[in-house]
């Protein structure tokens, strides 16, 4: 098949709160072939959930509003789609496991009843055959003792142990892509190298593209093709994750890798950069990052202390870079790079 | 789970000793204790009933003496003997008049279930609409409205105007000579009334709780992932949140006992209803103290009683504490 | 503390933003002026008695009727106010000092002070308050003194666990850890930094209480065991207006929309009180 699986234009998103509208998302592009994985990194509340949850259009409205742009599952519009076709999607064709495994499942109905709805919900089969491939599907997600553990509630079971559960029900309809929100972000240590060493399994077996939103980066090197950074609901750069390893473009990047200890080892957060993620509701126009770029404040200083005679970064304060091309399949979106490097328009 | 019911049980058992105490304590601070005040503000208290309190509390006794008969009268039902002039036993009064009162609770119970928590999870699933909008004004008003008051209003437009429901009483002159189709419908053409308004301000309350406990869930992950498996709406809603939506007003139903047993002094006054919320309006207004001390501690009993059974039942239906 | 000042300007801002709120207020207010100023709204005497004017329905002369002794239903309304303002706020007052002070004690020494003060709590919470009331009002006379401190009396269960649980967590809050680093004294943790806290949701149960207090008076006063004629009550014109039931419906309709407005009115402002105290709640 030609052409992505999956392809996002242009998304703007808006939360509209008591003190006004809020953009979420300011016009997010984003495309994954078949079969490939493609990371997704960014500081809490930069958008990547807010992403991830338009794909399946399960946004809270209200207060979430998509103002534009569309999300093209094999050319078709998901936006446009009637709920009852949108059902059909999810679970399906697109699945998706959440954060918090410990608060993903019902409460008060049994491991192997929730893992089996999906099969009878996409009437797949009946329901005694949804059982059985539920506990099926828990053993190949090696959940121990799968026949008892269908029988069990959700409080009975360790976090991996539910986020296993998690995965079997994303899995189960064999989707052909696959979005993973943090999936091991609420786990210990020990139990997130098991639940990735699962994905990566499950990938290869299934052979679905994953969207793998996290904040580590070091996830995203030992697991992702293609990687995109996220800051304040835009992507600033997306590059084939060796190249954004080798050679990070935009300043926000380079900061991020910097402040890994030793690379593709490390699990730094990403809070070692100057200054803090601006209120989104207050958002200046020009570059979202000018106030913490070093290049942008390195340019101010020279201007201020008359060094430079003008402000030779003046652009970052009154435009918003678009992304350019820096290499095959590398884009960032900064002014100063830009005027360094030069490079072809997108 | 039969662990958890034996400490729940052993937990009412300070309970019911406090219940004990404030009641054996209420008779005794009284102004003047139990018997001038009975017999000064009494004045159907003759000599005779002087003499039955006496030995009644056994006064001549020290007080914690006093204290254990109360507990054993307490344990056995024992509230004396009513002062009104049949001089009966409290406790058989109270057995006679209680079936009556309990099977108007339980209906309106089963009408605040039936009405409230359609009403509430609607309303929450189908925020700020009409509807949700109009429950709002229905519930508001539900909590403000002087339940008499709606009684008395009721009993002027179906009882007086259009004359289509009887208004006092549980039965008509001529009962006893209808047959069973004719006893159960007249019968339940007299209880219409009452079970709607020992119910109407609770169904307030309940849907409201229902609507605010359903937004509560709604926002909750595990029903963004039901959502994410493709499950329509509907299903989301009436499998996966409701469910966790419901569990809870189990809790408030055991809770309402004390305020419905409260209420059916009221109504059971207006429509004339021989229960016993109105044998305890006639023996607060005849003063007739050991029928007073009588259904005040078998109310809190009910109460306790209620509470238990909410308790037990919530941990039958909630697998947290059933597998726990 | 700076930035009270700016809190409570919020709160007071979203409070009369909140329209529900803001005519609750309104009817909340009108009842109190007929309530302090009767003599504005009716020129008669409530307690006149006209035997010429019996059960008379609503006309220009009597706007609201007459009752069974000849006396003018408005003016009785009007003077009835009075009683049904002032139970509620004694009855809240006592039961919220009540609760205060045992929440207080429960919440801030925890322990066997709290152990001893909940099952109290709990073993009050038993008996049915209704019932309660009534056996009190049987041992005492009926009365309005009486009445009000017995609706305050067995009401302060809930002010007690809610300002328990409040300070409950207020303690264990930075503040309040900072306040006794410096050396505060119980006292001035208390009454300066936990009870100030601790305010918006006592003033919302408050608020409520008013409306269920005088609910139960006017019940009280309806079942002939509250506020006595011939001082006029809502409660207790309503209890002529069940004697007359099948020939007087203005006995009946008009005390009761008094009751029920008043109520109405401190029910919404205490709900708008509780979404401009936290606003996340709001709608909820």
């Amino acid at each position: 098949m030609s052409g992505p699986l999956l392809a996002i234009r242009d998304l703007r998103v808006d939360f509209a709160t008591e003190k006004g509208t809020v953009r979420a998302l300011f016009g997010v592009s984003l495309s994954i072939d078949p079969g490939e994985t493609v990371g997704l990194v960014g500081e809490s509340g930069c958008g990547k959930s807010v992403t991830a949850l338009s794909i399946l259009r399960l946004l809270p409205s209200p207060p979430a509003i998509v103002r534009g742009g569309e999300i093209l599952l094999r050319g078709e519009n998901l936006l446009d789609l009637p709920e009852k076709r949108m059902c059909e999607v999810r679970g399906k064709a697109v699945s998706m496991i959440f954060q918090e495994p410990m608060t993903s499942l019902n409460p008060v109905l049994t491991v192997g009843e929730q893992v089996a709805e999906v099969f009878t919900a996409h009437r797949e089969c009946g329901r005694r055959e949804a059982a059985a491939r539920a506990v099926s599907w828990l053993g190949k997600v090696r959940m121990p003792d799968p026949e008892r553990r269908a029988r069990e509630y959700p409080h009975q079971m360790s976090g991996g142990m539910r986020q296993r559960a998690m995965i079997a029900t994303a899995l189960a309809l064999e989707p052909s892509l696959l979005i993973a929100d943090e999936p091991t972000t609420a786990l210990d240590v020990t139990i997130q190298a098991q639940i990735m060493a699962l994905l990566q399994e499950m990938r290869e077996r299934e052979r679905m593209a994953v969207l793998l939103i996290t904040h580590d980066l070091g996830v995203v090197h030992d697991f992702a093709d293609r990687t995109a950074i996220m800051y304040l609901g835009r992507i600033v750069e997306i590059a084939p994750t060796k190249g954004l390893f080798s050679d990070p473009i935009h300043p926000y990047t380079q900061g991020l890798l910097a402040s890994l200890p030793g690379k593709g080892t490390g699990t730094a957060r990403l809070s070692s950069i100057p200054g803090a993620v601006p209120d989104l509701s207050s958002v200046p126009p020009g570059c979202p990052f000018a106030d913490r770029c070093p290049y942008r404040q390195a340019a101010l200083d020279r201007f201020r202390g008359g060094a430079d005679s003008r402000d030779s970064l003046g652009i970052c304060d009154r435009e918003d870079p678009p992304l350019f091309e820096y290499a095959p399949g590398h884009f960032a979106a900064c002014h100063y790079q830009r005027a360094m490097r030069g490079g072809g328009a997108s | 789970m039969l662990r958890f019911i034996v400490r729940r049980l052993l937990l009412t058992i300070p309970l019911l000793v406090g219940i004990s105490l404030i009641s054996f304590l209420m008779i005794h601070l009284a102004p003047g204790g139990p018997i001038s005040i009975a017999t000064d503000l009494n004045p159907r208290a003759t000599a005779d009933a002087r003499a039955r309190l006496e030995k009644y509390y056994g006064l001549d006794r020290p007080l914690h003496v006093q204290y254990a008969r109360w507990l054993e009268r307490m344990a056995t039902l024992d509230f004396g003997d009513s002062f009104s002039p049949d001089g009966r036993p409290v406790a058989q009064k109270i057995r006679e008049r209680i079936p009556i009162t309990l099977t108007i609770n339980v209906l309106s119970m089963g009408l605040i279930l039936l009405v409230a928590i359609p009403i509430g999870i609607y309303s929450a699933v189908h925020r700020g609409s009409l509807f949700d909008r109009a429950s709002t004004v229905f519930v508001f008003t539900g909590f403000s409205i002087p339940t008499f008051w709606l009684a008395l209003l009721l009993m002027i437009l179906f009882g007086v105007k259009l004359g289509w429901l009887p208004i006092s009483g549980i039965g008509s002159l001529d009962y006893q000579s209808l047959g069973l189709a004719g006893k159960i419908a007249d019968r339940a053409r007299h209880l219409l009334l009452p079970v709607l308004l020992a119910g109407f301000s609770g169904l307030a309350g309940m849907s409201r709780y229902m609507r605010s406990n359903m937004l509560e869930v709604i926002r909750q992950d595990y029903i963004a992932s039901a959502r994410a498996k493709g499950l329509p709406e509907r299903k989301v809603v009436y499998r996966h949140a409701m469910r966790n939506a419901v569990l809870p007003v189990i809790t408030i139903l055991g809770l309402s006992v004390p305020d419905l047993l409260g209420g059916s002094v009221i109504f059971e006054t207006i429509f004339a209803i021989p229960g016993m919320g109105q044998l305890f309006y006639q023996g607060v207004m005849s003063r007739d103290y050991p029928l007073i001390m009588g259904i005040l501690t078998i109310g809190a009993f009910l109460t306790l009683l209620g509470n238990l059974l909410a308790d037990v039942g919530y941990a039958l239906a909630d697998p947290r504490i059933r597998q726990g | 503390m700076t930035g009270s000042g700016g809190i409570w300007r919020d709160f007071a801002r979203r409070l009369l933003r909140n329209r529900l709120a803001a005519a609750g207020g309104l009817v909340i207010l009108f009842f109190f002026l007929v309530a302090a100023f009767p003599a504005l709204f009716t020129s008669r005497n409530p307690d006149r008695i006209d035997v010429s004017v019996i059960l008379q329905p609503p006309s220009a002369a009597h706007p609201l009727g007459t009752d069974d002794l000849g006396r003018d239903v408005l003016a009785r309304v009007v003077y009835g106010a009075r009683v049904s303002m002032k139970v509620g706020f004694v009855a809240v007052g006592i039961a919220t000092a009540i609760g205060l002070v045992i929440g207080l004690l429960s919440g801030f020494y925890g322990g066997r002070v709290d152990a001893v003060l909940m099952r109290f709590v709990d073993i009050m919470l038993c008996f049915p308050t209704f019932f309660l009331i009534l056996s009190v009002i049987a041992f005492l006379s009926p009365s309005i003194v009486n009445i009000m401190a017995v609706i305050g009396l067995t009401g302060w269960m809930g002010v007690a666990r809610l300002v328990r649980a409040e300070t409950l967590s207020l303690k264990e809050r930075d503040f309040v850890a900072a306040a006794r680093a410096q050396g505060a004294g119980t006292a001035r943790i208390v009454f300066r930094h936990i009870l100030p806290n601790a305010l918006a949701p006592v003033l919302v149960s408050a608020t409520l209480g008013v409306a269920g207090a005088i609910l139960t008076e006017s019940a009280l006063s309806f079942l002939g065991i509250g506020v006595q004629p011939p001082t006029p009550s809502w409660g207790n014109i309503l209890t002529i207006g069940k004697n007359y039931i099948e020939f007087a419906w203005w006995l009946s309709l008009f005390p009761g929309l008094a009751i029920l407005f008043t109520v109405l009115g401190y029910n919404l402002l205490g709900e708008g009180i509780r979404d401009a105290a936290d606003p996340r709640l709001s709608g909820r």
